[in-house]
């Protein structure tokens, strides 16, 4: 396994062109149902904190601040491009693909047809260590969904 | 500086990278392949790596002399009695305290622990007329330092909740060092513990001990010495520094995981209420009550980690035969060309003192435009094992501006082309993450 297959180029680009990252810049959509939520990860310190805006069943809007390592930060970008304008069914679903192929070690290959830009996180999944770093945006994502469906 | 005791008085001249050469053939974990390259340990600040005499020590006891320590009058059960207290003399000595004021516990955090929660409990109703020179209240002040690992900080902002004391702590300047002006503002008639580590696990800093102490014994404090990075590394006199309690770590000193120790002077130990309670560690049991064994088997309760203690009795003498104080002048010359090389590179941060200042085998950096866990990651391809993170001190890396830093960290078996080639690989990070 070699380091260019856990950093690949999109992973890298990502974390340097940071798509959604901003929370204050823009506020969401007047008369969305909007969740919240702020996930940390304490063996590191990286912490995000992800607004997500949902306008009739659909992500309208995806938002996030954080601090981490490129994985992490990448990740979160990534994200924000995949959630925003599926609807909230389909980034269940996504979530849970993705999380089901990086906890696989290596054993799930990712399907870029259903996972699109986040399959090259594929590599991170023989990384036990950095599953928690591509995870975490996701995982405030998903919490924040909750917030927002209820 | 601290005298040194005669017994750990150099036996040769000063370390070199062929007699590092030679103590790293007592190693068998360092001579393996990561990632295809040759592994260069750079994380023995977090856990240090075991010479086989350590590990035979404790592999022996289990093959011949296996039982529970203090009870039973079979032959095992006196050999393994006799071996533990044997082990427990050998530590003691290796710190300049006498046997009867050192404490075995799991780990320095548990020792941390012991203290502070035998303070608590002395606070408590209940508790003997002897121990109340140790109980906390609302007025009482327990004082830090900004540079604490957490196991030596969350015990005490426990202890200062529950009695309601008040925590208070010592601040560092940009580089790191301890405000002393501060600190004798801040340690007054109310402090009744001062806190503070020896050697900064971050910083690499030797703290002025004996101002602190000096600081301490004016207004009556009790001092509590976290030695986990200086017993390892550099002779250590805990008489000659006439703290109150010393704690330190077997697993950073070539001794295995699980085993620990407290120092403490018996004066204060034998009026301490026992933190944890049980078998072993009394004289009579009603029903009712019990009373309790004075210091060391008071601290004891239970079966003890007899081979652990042995074990780090092996690694304390595998110390004293190489020598701390040549130890001690090889790592400051690992942690100077660290210090030296990583300032040269570009973007790099160091922090701690500068080069060419006092400072342990270690120092903790931060690569501007990568995290550190990507840092981390990039070195590991390269066989270079360091610590990434807040190395257990947010309160400290927050101080500094950081969420989390690498740090490289040497022991007698460095040479200097593992601090080499960390040099080497860190001038190589920016380029790869595209900074």
């Amino acid at each position: 396994m070699s380091l260019d297959a856990l950093y690949q180029q999109i992973i890298l680009d990502h974390s340097k062109l940071r798509h959604g990252e901003g929370l204050a810049a823009e506020q969401p959509p007047a008369g969305a149902s909007c969740g919240e939520s702020h996930q940390l990860n304490p063996t590191c310190g990286d912490e995000i904190t992800v607004r997500l805006a949902v306008v009739d069943g659909r992500v309208s809007q995806f938002r996030w601040d954080g601090d981490g390592c490129s994985i992490s930060m990448a990740s979160a970008s990534v994200l924000t491009d995949l959630a925003e304008g599926i609807d909230t069914e389909e980034l269940r679903t996504l979530i849970g693909t993705f999380r089901e192929m990086l906890r696989s070690r290596g054993k799930i290959a990712a399907d870029p047809e259903v996972l699109g830009d986040a399959a090259a996180f594929e590599g991170v999944a023989r990384y036990v260590a950095r599953v928690k770093c591509a995870m975490l945006s996701w995982v405030a994502a998903e919490d924040a969904l909750g917030q927002a469906s209820s | 500086m601290v005298a040194i005791p005669t017994h750990l008085l150099p036996s040769a001249g000063t370390l070199d990278n062929d007699e590092v050469r030679r103590i790293r053939n007592d190693f068998p974990i360092l001579h393996q392949q990561v990632n295809g390259r040759n592994l260069v340990y750079l994380d023995s600040g977090a856990t240090s790596q075991n010479p086989l005499s350590v590990i035979e020590a404790e592999q022996e006891f289990y093959e011949q002399r296996n039982s529970a320590v203090h009870r039973g009058a079979h032959y095992l059960a006196v050999e393994a009695t006799e071996s533990f207290e044997d082990a427990r003399e050998t530590v003691a000595a290796f710190i300049g305290a006498r046997s009867d004021e050192l404490v075995w516990t799991s780990n320095a955090t548990e020792a941390l622990n012991l203290i502070s929660y035998s303070f608590l409990n002395a606070s408590l109703p209940g508790a003997t007329a002897e121990s109340a020179r140790f109980a906390l209240g609302e007025g009482d002040e327990i004082v830090v330092t900004e540079m604490e690992h957490h196991a030596n900080l969350i015990p005490w902002q426990q202890l200062a909740m529950r009695t309601g004391a008040t925590l208070r702590y010592i601040p560092v300047d940009d580089s790191g060092a301890l405000l002393m002006e501060e600190a004798a503002r801040i340690v007054g008639p109310r402090t009744r513990v001062l806190a503070f580590t020896h050697a900064s696990n971050v910083l690499g800093t030797i703290n002025p001990v004996a101002g602190l102490v000096a600081l301490a014994r004016e207004h009556g404090a009790l001092v509590v010495l976290d030695a986990c990075q200086s017993a390892p590394h550099m002779p250590l006199d805990v008489k000659a520094l006439d703290v109150d309690f010393a704690v330190l770590s077997g697993h950073k000193m070539l001794a295995p995981t699980g085993i620990g120790a407290l120092y403490g002077k018996a004066a204060h130990l034998n009026a301490m209420p026992p933190f944890l309670t049980g078998g072993s560690m009394i004289t009579t049991v009603t029903m009712e009550k019990a009373a309790f064994l004075p210091a060391p088997q008071r601290f004891e309760a239970g079966t003890q980690r007899i081979s652990q203690a042995i074990a780090l009795a092996s690694a304390a003498n595998y110390l004293k035969e190489t020598g701390i104080s040549r130890i001690h002048e090889w790592e400051t010359v690992l942690g100077q060309r660290l210090v030296s090389g990583l300032s040269e590179l570009p973007g790099i941060r160091v922090l701690g003192p500068a080069a060419g200042q006092e400072r342990i085998g270690l120092a903790a950096f931060d690569v501007d435009g990568v995290h550190a866990h990507d840092v981390g990651q990039y070195l590991d391809d390269r066989g270079i094992a360091v610590r990434v993170g807040h190395h257990c001190a947010q309160p400290l890396h927050r101080r500094l501006g950081l969420t989390a830093t690498t740090r490289a960290s040497t022991y007698l078996y460095n040479t200097t082309d593992d601090v080499d080639a960390l040099l080497e690989a860190v001038s190589g990070v920016r380029s790869y993450f595209r900074v």
